[in-house]
């Protein structure tokens, strides 16, 4: 960055917008709305290799894109500024639901409401997989990796670091890049 | 707060963080594993009603960690959670976004990002079909689930839109 460094506010008061403005999802289409247009920190290429990175990377992409912007800006200072931007606000929402979902989850009509709500929220996970799934299931042996880990996860409950210890290498030795044979 | 349940915490989030490919909700399976069946923070139809509550609320739906913790031990809990679930794979993040550029032709970067997607989207259907079961779906709410996918799938309607949609649905009683 040549140009004057951004001070820590501005990088927090941003996420928090970020945060605040994606209401119920939409996040990367905000951060990026933000991140390149609004502030101009990075340009598209930048951003698109950021999201790539973050979404490689375990932990929560936006949290990670977060980081990511926070660190080029200001190093650890700015990531940790992001990070309390995206999500000191949010967090104590989610927190004040919690406290009144907990003094409240007997009532019928709490319970109906969550009912509901509990629907469409297994529908976004289902949607998410569809949408992501798109794009990589294109081959049996990817069909495969998603099929193993579906099942594993859902039906045979496997515990995360036993699952991932079979088919992280599995699926990694599969996508490893092959010189083609001529 | 008491150590026992602080360690719990941490040792379950924190390694939930570096083990969260392709995003947080392909370790709500083992959240919900842990948190339900090791430690017995909350019962299986609360974890479901969080999750719905953490996709409502805004910011990233990975504040279902805030929640858990917060049912595991209060109020500290729920920080204590959300730092075991931020900080690690911040870290990395952190490390990695100065690298990223040298990395850009090596043969484990395509391996990871390739070969870790498919796996990520069968834990993300996972988390989906878990939730659904905790929360003993009626056929009426299968029924909500299923025309709330094809919305999303579909159209770029709002999640919250939907999500109150529904809870309004729920609320009339009618699922």
């Amino acid at each position: 960055m040549s140009e004057p460094r951004v001070s820590t506010w501005r990088i927090a008061l941003t996420f928090n917008q970020i945060a605040l403005a994606s209401f119920g999802g939409g996040l990367s289409a905000w951060s990026r709305h933000m991140v390149v247009e609004r502030q101009r920190w990075m340009n598209d290429e930048e951003f698109l290799s950021a999201m790539t990175v973050c979404r490689v990377l375990p932990g929560a992409n936006q949290v990670n894109l977060a980081v990511f912007v926070g660190a080029r800006l200001r190093g650890a200072t700015g990531a940790i500024a992001a990070i309390l931007g995206l999500t000191a606000l949010p967090a104590l929402i989610v927190l004040a639901l919690g406290a009144l979902y907990t003094a409240h989850r007997d009532m019928p009509s709490v319970q109906a409401t969550l009912r509901g709500m509990t629907a469409a929220a297994v529908a976004l996970s289902l949607s998410m997989a569809y949408r992501t799934g798109r794009a990589c299931l294109t081959s049996p042996p990817a069909w495969a990796l998603f099929a193993a880990a579906l099942l594993a996860g859902a039906v045979l409950r496997t515990p995360l670091l036993a699952l991932l210890a079979v088919l992280a290498p599995l699926g990694m030795w599969w996508a490893w890049p092959r010189k083609v044979l001529s | 707060m008491n150590t026992s349940a602080g360690l719990q915490i941490c040792l379950l989030f924190g390694s939930a963080s570096l083990m969260s490919i392709g995003g947080g909700n392909s370790v709500v399976p083992e959240i919900e594993l842990q948190a339900v069946g090791t430690y017995h923070w909350l019962t299986q139809a609360q974890f479901a009603d969080l999750f719905a509550l953490a996709q409502a609320a805004p910011g990233p739906s990975i504040l279902l960690v805030t929640l858990v913790g917060y049912a595991a031990a209060g109020v500290s809990g729920a920080v204590l959670a959300t730092v075991a679930m931020v900080a690690p794979a911040g870290a990395l993040v952190f490390v990695f976004a100065r690298v990223w550029g040298k990395l850009a032709s090596s043969p484990w970067r395509a391996a990871f990002e390739h070969g870790l997607a498919p796996i990520a989207v069968g834990l993300i259907a996972a988390s989906g079909i878990i939730v659904a079961r905790a929360a003993d779906h009626s056929p009426a709410q299968f029924v909500l689930t299923a025309v709330a996918t094809l919305v999303f799938c579909a159209t770029k309607v709002s999640p919250i839109i939907v999500v109150g949609l529904a809870g309004l649905i729920g609320w009339l009683g009618l699922v």
